[in-house]
Parts: C-alpha cells; sequence; structure tokens
C-alpha cells in the first residue's frame, strides 16, 4: 500500500511555492471608495510608480474605516473626506498633519419623477426637510462615511430628529455609495452621493441629478500621513513622498486632469 | 432577461480576450483558494479521522462542534484574523495584512472545519465495517487513522472538493483581510462586489459566470482524476 501522506505533502510544497512573494517596495493607502471606484487611482498612480520606483497599494473602505486603518498602524497614509474627523485624528495625534488635497461635491439623487418636489429648491437642507415632509423614501449610507457624516450634518441643519423616523420612510443601507445607488434604484428612492461614484456609476437607470450647486455641498479631499512616532511600521519617507508628488504642481495637474465621459471629477486644492 | 444574456456575451468575450488583469485574478484567486484547502485538508483529514476513530468522553459533544463549525460566519473569521494580523494586534510584527498570505491563513481557518467534519463522518460510517477487522490485525490508533483514511480516499475527496468550493466563493474574509488591493490582493469574488457596488451589473454577472466555469473546471478535474484512479486501483 502506498502512503496517503507522502503525495499530500507533495501537493503542499508545490502549491506553497506558487503562492506570490511579497514584491517590490510599497505603501499602503487607506482611500474612500469615491477615488478608487471612479479610477483616480488608476490614473494618478502609474505616473508616481514609475518616477517613485515603489508601488502604493489603495485598500478603498468609507472614511470611517479608512481612518480606524490609520489608528491601528495598518496604513501609511491616509487620503479621506471628513475634515472634522480628519482633525480630530490629526489632534489625537494619530496623524502628522491634513494637507487639502482637493474638492469636488455631493449631489441629492433620485427618481426621476420626484415625489417629494425638490428639484427646484437651492438648498440641501430644506430639500432633506421637503423629503422627510412628504415621507418619501431615503437611503442612507448609514456607514460612517465622510458622505454618510455630510448627510447626517444636513438632517441637522434641516432640523429632522432621525431617531424619531429610523424605518420608515429613512432607511440605513450600511454600505458603500454604489450599493447604495444601486439600492435607492431599486426602491425609487433619493439619496446623497458624491459627484465621482454618480458619474461613473454604470446602474442609474432612471435616477437623476435633482439638486446640486448648494455651497454646503462642498466635498474636500484631505491626505495624511500616520505619524510614525505612534506607529513605528509607518513608512514615513515614502509616504511624505507620495503626499508631497500629489500637492506638487504635477500631481495636482493630473488631478485636473482625470475625466470621467469628458466630465473633470475632482478640482485640485491649488490651481496648477 | 437581457441582463443575462449580456453577461452570457461579456464572458465569452472575457475569456476570449485574454485580459491580463483578469487572468491574473483567476490565477490569484485559484492559487489562494487551492493553497487554504490543501493546508485545511492537511489538517482536517486526519483531525476529521481521529474524531471518527478513538472512542473518548465528548466524542459526540466534539462531532457536533465540528459539525456546527462548519458554518462559521466568513465575516466573522475575517474580522478575527483582521485583528490578529492588524499592527496593532499580536502579530502585527509579521506584516501580513493586506497580502495573500493572509486571504490563505483566513480561508484555511475557514474550510479545515468543512473538511474535518466532513471526513469524520465519512470516516465514521466506514469504521463500522472495517474496525473490528484491523482490531483483529492489531493495528494501532494511528496507523487506524491513516489506513480508513486511505481506505476512503474517494470519498474523502468530496469532503476537499466541498471546502475549495467555500474557498473560492468565499468575499466577506477576503475582503476585509486582503484589502482589495489591484494585483494584489484582488480575487474574482472581491472583483464581482467590486463591479457590482460600481454599477457595471453584467460585467459583475459575467465575472461570475467565469468564476462558476472555473470552479466547475476544478471539480471535473478532480472527478476526472478519481476515477481514474480508481479504475487504476479496481
Amino acid at each position: 500500500m502506498r502512503r496517503p501522506g507522502s503525495t499530500l505533502i507533495a501537493l503542499i510544497l508545490a502549491l506553497s511555492a506558487t503562492v506570490p512573494a511579497r514584491g517590490q517596495d510599497f505603501i499602503v493607502v487607506a482611500s474612500t471608495t469615491s477615488t478608487e471606484n471612479s479610477g483616480l487611482f488608476d490614473h494618478l498612480l502609474p505616473t508616481f510608480e514609475a518616477r517613485a520606483g515603489f508601488a502604493v497599494r489603495v485598500i478603498a473602505v468609507g472614511t470611517g474605516a479608512a481612518l480606524q486603518y490609520g489608528r491601528r498602524c495598518d496604513a501609511d497614509v491616509v487620503m479621506v473626506h471628513a475634515p472634522a474627523a480628519e482633525q480630530a485624528f490629526v489632534a489625537a495625534g494619530y496623524g502628522v498633519e491634513r494637507h487639502p488635497l482637493m474638492h469636488n461635491d455631493f449631489l441629492v439623487v433620485g427618481p426621476r419623477s420626484d415625489p417629494a418636489g425638490i428639484a427646484d429648491l437651492d438648498s440641501a437642507a430644506a430639500a432633506l426637510a421637503v423629503i422627510a415632509e412628504a415621507g418619501a423614501a431615503f437611503i442612507s449610507r448609514g456607514d460612517d462615511s465622510g458622505t454618510h457624516k455630510k448627510e447626517l450634518q444636513l438632517w441637522e441643519e434641516a432640523e429632522v430628529d432621525l431617531a424619531e423616523i429610523a424605518g420608515s420612510w429613512y432607511r440605513e443601507a450600511g454600505a458603500g455609495m454604489g450599493q447604495t445607488l444601486n439600492i435607492a434604484r431599486g426602491m425609487e428612492a433619493y439619496t446623497l452621493a458624491d459627484r465621482a461614484t454618480w458619474l461613473s456609476f454604470g446602474n442609474r437607470g432612471d435616477m437623476r441629478i435633482l439638486l446640486e450647486g448648494d455651497p454646503e455641498l462642498l466635498n474636500p479631499y484631505g491626505v495624511i500621513r500616520v505619524d510614525a512616532e505612534r506607529c513605528p511600521n509607518v513608512k514615513t519617507e515614502m509616504a511624505q513622498r507620495f503626499i508631497d508628488w500629489l500637492r506638487s504642481d504635477e500631481g495636482q495637474q493630473r488631478i485636473a486632469d482625470f475625466r470621467v465621459a469628458g466630465q473633470p471629477l475632482f478640482t485640485p486644492h491649488r490651481q496648477p | 432577461m437581457e441582463d443575462f444574456s449580456q453577461a452570457f456575451l461579456l464572458m465569452f468575450q472575457m475569456l476570449g480576450s485574454r485580459d491580463p488583469e483578469l487572468l491574473g485574478i483567476i490565477e490569484l484567486s485559484l492559487q489562494i483558494s487551492l493553497s487554504a484547502t490543501a493546508l485545511a485538508a492537511l489538517v482536517g483529514l486526519p483531525l476529521g479521522a481521529a474524531a471518527a476513530v478513538f472512542r473518548f468522553p465528548g466524542r459526540g459533544v466534539l462531532a457536533a462542534m465540528m459539525n456546527a463549525s462548519m458554518g462559521l460566519p466568513p465575516v466573522v473569521v475575517g474580522l478575527v484574523v483582521y485583528l490578529g494580523l492588524s499592527r496593532a494586534g499580536p502579530l502585527g510584527e509579521l506584516g501580513l495584512l493586506f497580502t495573500p498570505q493572509a486571504m490563505i491563513i483566513t480561508q484555511t481557518l475557514l474550510v479545515t472545519p468543512i473538511i474535518a467534519a466532513l471526513t469524520r463522518q465519512t470516516i465514521a460510517d466506514l469504521d463500522e465495517g472495517c474496525r473490528e477487522q484491523l482490531m483483529a490485525l492489531n493495528t494501532s490508533p494511528v496507523q487506524m487513522v491513516f489506513t480508513l483514511l486511505w481506505e476512503g480516499r474517494f470519498s474523502v475527496l468530496t469532503a476537499i472538493l466541498a471546502g475549495f468550493g467555500r474557498a473560492i466563493a468565499e468575499v466577506g474574509a477576503v475582503l476585509i483581510v486582503g484589502g482589495n488591493i489591484r494585483e494584489v490582493t484582488r480575487v474574482m469574488t472581491t472583483t464581482i462586489a467590486l463591479e457590482t457596488s460600481k454599477g457595471n451589473l453584467a460585467l459583475a454577472m459575467a465575472l461570475g459566470l467565469v468564476l462558476l466555469t472555473i470552479t466547475l473546471l476544478v471539480n471535473l478535474l478532480a472527478t476526472g482524476l478519481r476515477n481514474a484512479a480508481a479504475r487504476q486501483y479496481a
């Protein structure tokens, strides 16, 4: 009788040899789904990686989760869009400094039929108040992302108490922007979306932008290096090179050049 | 229905185009899940067989626990591995978070209970007939474990394939520990989740069909090998 064990061991050895080795140098950037899913990083990184000679690995999650990766020392750089949370992150000593990087804006999107009738309004907070008044379906991200934080701030300005109405016409998806848009389309509901995800989203169907241009809807992105004093594993030099490049004339120009379907998605902080 | 026909069309286009990024994703998926399944088999087979062969108090409870652990929620396993491998965690020094290795570890943890539990049942069924025979031959318990595994090798293959099925189809755990980094930790399932979240539903569906095709091929290959081996030994 043959030994069954030897075949298995040979198999394991053969397999473990195929496991990809950890390659070149890299940094980990915790960022948001809006920047990754829109293709911004695919547009920016090849240029930078060729110059720098190391790779940038992007983990795309919500702003809350990205900052949490920073706090746990699992990222070298965080690039997110919730200025108040970012400042708290730096103030608590997790990050070195918040650099403004670029911005775009949020949109209130919903079914073309616009059951609550918000299309003629100018103020996002007023629109949310009207949606609440009409009891029209609204899908919230509900995931502590930058967009979710902005939405909560708008409800506060609209003087709508979410604790009272949750579960009726107001639903928390607990999901990323794209998933939330998929749900909103399916339920013919309103939602708050960032322009980058909206423009690059492939399943819009009958949904339309119903409100845009309110200065309240500004969506600024910041970039922060995780502090090596707290996290000794942080690759400070490489992380700083990446941040410096993003803020350089070339980096800002590359951001300005990024287009989806002919439309610019992000405005660089500094006009290069 | 239009979505589905579009998805089928896309699938054939994708497979025909031999897009290097897609091929890389398929290759990584197979490497990770086959490695995890092999590691899980290495642990799960003897463990399952031993649980069937040895008589000890609490054997029934152990069997129930093994069966229950087949239902480990992947997201929870992913979270546990994440907390362990995170820089702030006990194994942070290893720098394994967001690597394919972390994904192999996670899938191994998910698949081992499945292989162990199914093997235990297979061997327990086999044990009834063989046990007295082996006892009469004065076989040691350890020898008995391996003899029974060998005797039941064709049924045990199904346990391994069930484990592989879990590994290749799983998304929640590998998303957490791998991070879905392009060209580093992006596998079939995380790509499908990503494309769904981008609203590219037909593309996501087509990728799902590609994944199904690959899983089918692996199973056909394993069954073919099994049948060839069975003929040889018959």
